[in-house]
C-alpha cells in the first residue's frame, strides 16, 4: 500500500499527539496520581503506535508498543509513577520527536533504534511478563467484536448493515434520483464498512470517495462529506450515487481498496415515492432498535481498548499550503498597487471617488481576511517552553516555575516560525543568569521558587512578548566593568552612559556576563543574535531591569509583515516611506531652535530633548542647506525618540513591503522597498537601525 | 542546465551585447528578459556597481552596472541602453549594457576556454572566447560578475 501521500497528515497528527503527550506528562509530574492523565498518555501512545504501524515506521511502532506496555501496567495499578519512570517517558517523548523530525527531513524514520530506552522500559516492566498481559488483551478484544454480530438475528442484521436503506431523501435528492431513472441511469445505495484497525479513516474514506466519483455521480452521503472529512463517523458510511455501471463493478472496485471491510450495494428505485418511503421508514425504525443494542457492546469494546477513536479535537486547525497563501497575498498586493494607481489619476468625478472608496474597502477586507488565515496563536511556540523550563530546572538544580499568559495572541505564521529560537535564548537566560540559586533566593528574602514569566499581548499594531524573571536583575556595574575590560567602551564613554545604555551593551556581539560558561548559556552568542533575529522580523527588543528584583525583556513584533501603512516623504527628488506605526508626530522646526549636545543636533520639544537625524547625509544625498525651517518627523523606537529631517511630506499610503533581494541584504537603514502607484520604486526606511 | 545543452548537439546560444567597442556574450539560458531603461531608484549605501532597484512587473530587481564592475567609464544612458535581467540560483538581477546586438549560436568547437588568472579578480568574469567568423566574442561568466558561482 502506498502511504506516502498521507505522510503529511501523519506528521501533523503525530505532532499534535506528541504535544498532548508532552502536556500530559508535565501535568502528571505535578499531580501525583491521576488516572485520567495515565489514560490520556496511554491513548496517545496507542494512537501513535497505530499510526506508525500504518505508515510502516517499525522502530516507532516498537518504541510506542513498549511504552504502551508500561503504561498499561500503570493503569492497572501494578506500577507506581516515580520520578525515574517519568524521566524514561520524557526520553520516549524525545525519541519520538526525533523520529518525527527525521521523518520530516528524509521521509524515513532513520536507523536509531533507541534500544537503551526500550531496555529501560522493559526493566520497569521487570517481574511481569509483558507479552502475556498483552496476549490477554487481544483475544478478548476480538471476542467482543464478534459477539454482537453473531447474536444478531440474520434478517435484521442485514438491514442494519445496509444502512443506506434507513436513510430518507429530501425533495432535491428525490428529484435527482427520479431524473436519473428517467434517463435510465442506475441509482445505487452503498454502505461501506471500514476495517477497525484503520487509523487514517478520513483518508481512507477520501480514497473510497474518489473511486466512487470515478464510477458515477454522488448525490448524497451519510454522514455528510464534511463530517467524514473530519472523521466524525464510526466505521461505516453510506452514499447514494447515479451511475451507468453495474452493481458488480462497484463491489469489485470497492473491495479492492485496502482496509475496506464490507461493502453493501443496492439498486434503488423511486416511484410512487410516498408509499415506498413509509415502508422504508418503518423498516428503519426496527433497524434502529436493533442498532441501539449493537451500539452498546461496541462502545464497551472501544473503552476496553482504551481508545476513543472519534474524540473531537479541541484545536480545529486548517492546514493551508503556505505557497497558496503567498499567491493570494501577491494578488492582494497587485490589487493595492492598482488602487494606488487609480488614486494618482487626476479626476474630480464623483463616480471615480466612489469607485476608489469601494476598491479601498475591498482591498482592506481582503487584506484582513488573508492576514487572518496567516495568523497562528503564539501557543504553537509557547507550548514547548514548560518542558524547557522543567529540564533547565533539573539541570541547574533550581526550583523554577514558568507562568505563561496570552497564548491565544495571534501572530503571522512567518513570525511564529522564526520567533521560537530567540525566545528559547531569552528563557534560558532568564533561568540560568536571571534566577539565583535557591539558597541565594532564601538569603535575600525571596521564596525559593524562582518565577519565570512569559506573556504575550497585542498592543495596537504590535504584538508584545515579554520574558521576565524575578531573579537578581542585571548588575549594571558588572556589565560596565566587563565592557571596559574587553574594550567595548572606553572609560570616558562609560562615565557618560546611562544605566539603560549600559544594559543595552548586552545586545552587542560577543558579550556575556555569565561568570562561568555553562551548558545552558553563556557562550557570548546570545542576545546579539536574538536582537538581530527580531530586527530581521521587523521588531525590536528592549530590556528593563532592577537589581535584586529581576529583569524583563520586551519584544515588540509587527502584527503583519507584508502590508503596512506608511508616511511617504520626499528628500530632494527621492521618495522614502516611513512606517506609520513608528511615527509619533510631525513638527516644523526652525533651524535656530537646534541645539547641540555632545556634537549631536537636538531639539527641545515640549520638554523632551530629541536628537535630530539628518536623513540626507545618512542616505548620501548631496546638497546645500539653506532652509530656515525644516520638517521633522518624530519617530519612536521603544522608549527612544528621534527626529528625521525631511524635505517634504507626500502623504499617508498603504504600501506593500518587498525585499530588496539577496544581492542587497546588507544595506543598513533600508528595511525594504515598495512599488508606488506610478510604478516607481520607493525605499522603506528602517527606523530601528536609524534611531 | 549545462548537460541538457550538450545533448542539443553541443550548440549554445548567447546574447551578444556591447560595452564600448567590445562585444560580450551572455548565455541565453540565464537570461529572463531584456528591458529598456526604466527609472532606477537609487539605494543608499549600496556598493557602487549597484545602480539601484527597478520595478519589473511588481518585482523589485536590483540593477548592476557592469561597466563599474569592470572598471570602465561610467554608463552613458542612450536610447540603445538596455537592462538584461538574468536569474542565477533563483535570484534575479539586472545588468546594464550599452547595446544588445543579436543572438548567436556557438558549437563547442567555436568556444575556446581561457584559464583565469588567480591574481586578477577581473579575469574571473570571463570564461571563454567565442569565434564567429572573423569576430571574437568574449563570453561572460555572469555568476562571478554578480557574485554567485554559475
Amino acid at each position: 500500500m502506498d502511504v506516502s501521500q498521507y505522510l503529511e497528515i501523519f506528521i501533523e497528527e503525530a505532532k499534535e499527539h506528541l504535544q498532548n503527550l508532552n502536556e500530559a506528562l508535565l501535568e502528571m509530574e505535578k499531580s501525583d496520581d491521576n488516572k485520567d492523565l495515565v489514560n490520556e498518555i496511554f491513548r496517545v501512545a496507542h494512537t501513535l503506535k497505530g499510526m506508525a504501524a500504518t505508515m510502516g515506521f517499525k522502530k516507532m511502532t516498537v518504541l510506542t508498543h513498549d511504552m504502551e506496555n508500561v503504561l498499561s501496567e500503570i493503569r492497572n495499578g501494578k506500577i507506581n509513577i516515580s520520578a525515574e519512570l517519568l524521566d524514561v517517558l520524557f526520553q520516549c517523548l524525545d525519541a519520538l520527536e526525533q523520529y518525527i523530525d527525521q521523518i520530516i527531513e528524509t521521509g524515513t524514520e532513520g536507523d536509531k533504534t533507541n534500544q537503551p530506552i526500550i531496555d529501560r522500559l522493559n526493566l520497569i516492566l521487570e517481574g511481569k511478563d509483558a507479552k502475556a498481559s498483552q496476549e490477554d488483551e487481544k483475544p478478548s478484544e476480538s471476542e467482543n467484536s464478534q459477539e454482537p454480530q453473531a447474536e444478531a438475528i440474520q434478517d435484521d442484521q442485514e438491514t442494519i448493515k445496509r444502512k443506506h436503506k434507513m436513510l430518507s431523501f429530501n425533495e432535491f435528492e428525490k428529484n435527482a434520483i427520479l431524473k436519473a431513472q428517467e434517463e435510465s441511469y442506475n441509482v445505487y445505495g452503498i454502505t461501506i464498512v471500514i476495517s477497525e484497525s484503520c487509523v487514517l479513516k478520513s483518508a481512507r474514506a477520501f480514497i473510497i470517495f474518489r473511486t466512487l466519483e470515478g464510477l458515477g455521480q454522488i448525490i448524497k452521503s451519510h454522514p455528510s462529506v464534511q463530517d467524514i472529512e473530519d472523521e466524525k463517523f464510526d466505521l461505516d458510511f453510506s452514499v447514494f450515487l447515479i451511475s451507468s455501471e453495474s452493481q458488480d463493478k462497484f463491489l469489485k472496485e470497492l473491495n479492492s481498496i485496502a482496509e475496506v471491510e464490507e461493502v453493501y450495494v443496492d439498486e434503488i428505485h423511486l416511484e410512487g415515492t410516498v408509499q415506498n418511503f413509509e415502508a422504508k421508514e418503518h423498516k428503519a425504525q426496527e433497524g434502529e432498535q436493533e442498532e441501539a443494542q449493537e451500539v452498546k457492546p461496541s462502545k464497551e469494546k472501544a473503552d476496553n481498548k482504551g481508545q476513543a477513536p472519534t474524540k473531537p479535537k479541541a484545536n480545529r486547525t486548517v492546514r493551508v499550503d503556505i505557497e497558496r497563501l503567498d499567491n493570494l497575498m501577491n494578488l492582494v498586493s497587485e490589487l493595492i498597487i492598482v488602487k494606488n494607481g487609480l488614486e494618482t489619476v487626476e479626476n474630480n468625478n464623483q463616480n471615480m471617488n466612489e469607485q476608489i472608496e469601494y476598491l479601498e474597502r475591498i482591498t482592506t477586507n481582503l487584506h484582513d481576511a488573508v492576514m487572518k488565515v496567516r495568523m497562528v496563536p503564539v501557543e504553537r511556540v509557547f507550548n514547548r517552553f514548560p518542558r524547557l523550563v522543567r529540564d533547565l530546572a533539573r539541570k541547574l538544580n533550581k526550583n523554577l516555575e514558568l507562568h505563561m499568559s496570552g497564548e491565544e495572541t495571534e501572530l503571522d505564521r512567518t513570525v511564529i516560525d522564526e520567533i521560537g529560537d530567540p525566545l528559547v535564548h531569552l528563557i534560558r537566560n532568564a533561568c540560568d543568569h536571571g534566577q539565583e540559586m535557591p539558597a541565594e533566593r532564601k538569603n535575600s528574602g525571596k521564596s525559593e521558587i524562582g518565577n519565570v514569566y512569559l506573556d504575550a499581548y497585542q498592543d495596537g499594531n504590535n504584538v508584545v512578548i515579554e520574558v521576565a524573571d524575578d531573579g537578581n536583575g542585571i548588575d549594571v556595574e558588572k556589565v560596565k566593568a566587563k565592557a571596559l575590560n574587553n574594550g567595548t567602551i572606553t572609560r570616558d564613554q562609560a562615565d557618560a552612559m546611562s544605566d539603560q545604555d549600559i544594559v543595552e551593551l548586552l545586545f552587542k556581539p560577543s558579550f556575556s556576563t555569565a561568570d562561568q560558561i555553562s551548558d545552558v548559556s553563556g557562550r557570548g552568542v546570545g542576545l546579539d543574535v536574538v536582537k538581530t533575529k527580531i530586527e530581521a522580523l521587523g521588531g525590536d527588543i528592549e530590556v528593563k531591569t532592577k537589581l535584586g528584583k529581576g529583569s524583563k525583556f520586551i519584544i515588540r513584533l509587527p502584527l503583519t509583515l507584508a502590508i503596512i501603512q506608511a508616511l511617504m516623504v520626499r528628500l530632494e527628488d527621492e521618495k522614502y516611506a516611513i512606517p506609520l506605526n513608528t511615527i509619533q508626530n510631525i513638527e516644523d522646526v526652525k533651524v535656530s531652535d537646534i541645539k547641540y549636545i555632545q556634537n549631536q543636533e537636538v531639539i527641545n520639544l515640549r520638554g523632551h530633548v530629541i536628537p535630530i537625524i539628518r536623513l540626507d547625509g545618512l542616505l548620501g544625498i548631496e546638497r546645500e542647506r539653506t532652509e530656515e525651517s525644516m520638517t521633522v518627523v518624530i519617530v519612536n523606537k521603544g522608549d527612544k525618540q528621534a527626529g528625521f529631517v525631511v524635505d517634504g511630506l507626500i502623504g499617508q499610503q498603504e504600501i506593500v513591503i518587498k525585499t530588496l533581494g539577496k544581492y542587497l541584504t546588507n544595506i543598513k537603514l533600508i528595511a525594504g522597498a515598495t512599488i508606488l502607484g506610478d510604478g516607481e520604486v520607493a525605499l522603506i526606511l528602517d527606523v530601528n537601525s536609524l534611531v | 542546465m549545462e548537460t541538457k545543452q550538450m545533448k542539443n548537439e553541443d550548440i549554445k546560444q548567447f546574447i551578444v551585447v556591447k560595452f564600448g567597442h567590445e562585444q560580450y556574450g551572455i548565455n541565453i539560458q540565464i537570461v529572463q528578459n531584456i528591458v529598456r531603461m526604466p527609472n532606477i531608484t537609487r539605494v543608499p549605501n549600496a556598493p557602487a556597481y549597484i545602480k539601484g532597484v527597478i520595478n519589473l512587473r511588481g518585482e523589485i530587481i536590483p540593477v548592476m552596472s557592469v561597466r563599474v564592475k569592470f572598471e570602465l567609464d561610467e554608463d552613458q544612458f542612450t536610447h540603445a541602453t538596455r537592462i538584461i535581467i538574468v536569474k542565477v540560483d533563483g535570484n534575479a538581477i539586472g545588468l546594464i549594457v550599452d547595446e544588445v546586438l543579436e543572438v548567436i549560436q556557438l558549437s563547442e568547437a567555436q568556444i575556446e576556454k581561457i584559464v583565469s588568472d588567480a591574481d586578477d579578480e577581473k579575469s574571473k568574469y570571463v570564461y571563454a572566447v567565442g569565434k564567429v567568423g572573423e569576430e571574437l566574442v568574449t563570453l561572460l561568466n555572469v555568476g562571478s560578475i554578480i557574485g554567485v558561482e554559475e
